[in-house]
């Protein structure tokens, strides 16, 4: 699982480098992004541009993650493909988390 | 040059008539990837929109996560998948040889409920989308294959 973090003066920005998160690497994918949140930074900005496919065990890793870092580490979301905002608006994910368009976006919002 | 008298078809229903996508597979998470990447090439190349291809993508990818995880549980066994594509949707149908699926199937399960920030779902989406995104949804057993079919009604968005 290829992710990498970037710690912005406004956040914490985690990019996954990979066009699915899905059954085969859900569970890399926690463990990868787990891993990446050990560097300071808030909120915690997911720049999912990049991913062309999700399925509810990719979102199912999200949502991990999210409940993982608790409210003190908000995990943010940023760049949904528009098949990725899909499976969020289909679950009504949408309603929990922060979503922003683009990251430069999430930042600017955070400061 | 197109023939007078006979209408040019469409890239779709060129595709449509050359018979339906066929694949036949061991169950496992790599290989429903390598499936989905098969046929999701297969649709885009039959002319259909990115939105029908990512929609087709989404179902089947549920529906083959259920067979590796729900009927074969561990263990792994063939799989078949068909895909007809039609004038309105595809007709998709799966077949496996895995455990019988229990009465009530397939389910039309609610969403889970959704009380942040910890009590999070973070399963029971699967069949949810399905329903979302599907039409005609049947199961049936048919000796040691279990059967999935449906229809995925094209959005009508290019």
């Amino acid at each position: 699982m290829d992710i990498s973090a970037t710690l912005n003066p406004t956040g914490l920005v985690i990019r996954v480098n990979e066009a699915r998160i899905d059954a085969a690497v859900a569970i890399e994918f926690k463990e990868a992004v787990r891993a990446a949140v050990d560097a300071p930074g808030n909120p915690i900005i997911l720049d999912l541009s990049k991913v062309t496919f999700l399925d509810s065990s990719g979102l199912g890793a999200v949502v991990a993650v999210l409940k993982l870092l608790g409210p003190e580490r908000p995990l943010q979301l940023a760049g949904l493909t528009p098949s990725v905002a899909k499976v969020f608006r289909l679950t009504r994910m949408d309603s929990i988390f922060t979503i922003h368009e683009t990251v430069p976006g999430a930042l600017k919002a955070a400061g | 040059m197109v023939a007078q008298g006979s209408p040019a078809m469409t890239d779709r229903e060129q595709a449509g008539a050359a018979g339906p996508i066929r694949r036949r597979f061991t169950s496992g998470d790599k290989a429903t990837r390598e499936t989905l990447v098969h046929v999701t090439e297969a649709l885009a190349a039959a002319g259909l929109s990115e939105d029908d291809v990512a929609n087709a993508e989404l179902i089947l990818a549920e529906a083959m996560n259920n067979i590796v995880e729900h009927a074969y549980a561990g263990t792994e066994g063939p799989v078949d998948l068909t895909v007809t594509i039609g004038r309105d949707g595809l007709d998709c149908m799966l077949r496996d040889q895995g455990r019988e699926a229990p009465i009530g199937y397939p389910p039309d399960p609610p969403l889970p409920e959704m009380e942040p920030p910890l009590e999070l779902p973070e399963g029971g989406f699967g069949w949810h989308i399905i329903r979302c995104l599907t039409t005609d949804l049947r199961y049936r057993r048919e000796g040691a294959w279990n059967v999935l079919s449906c229809r995925v009604p094209f959005s009508g968005l290019d």
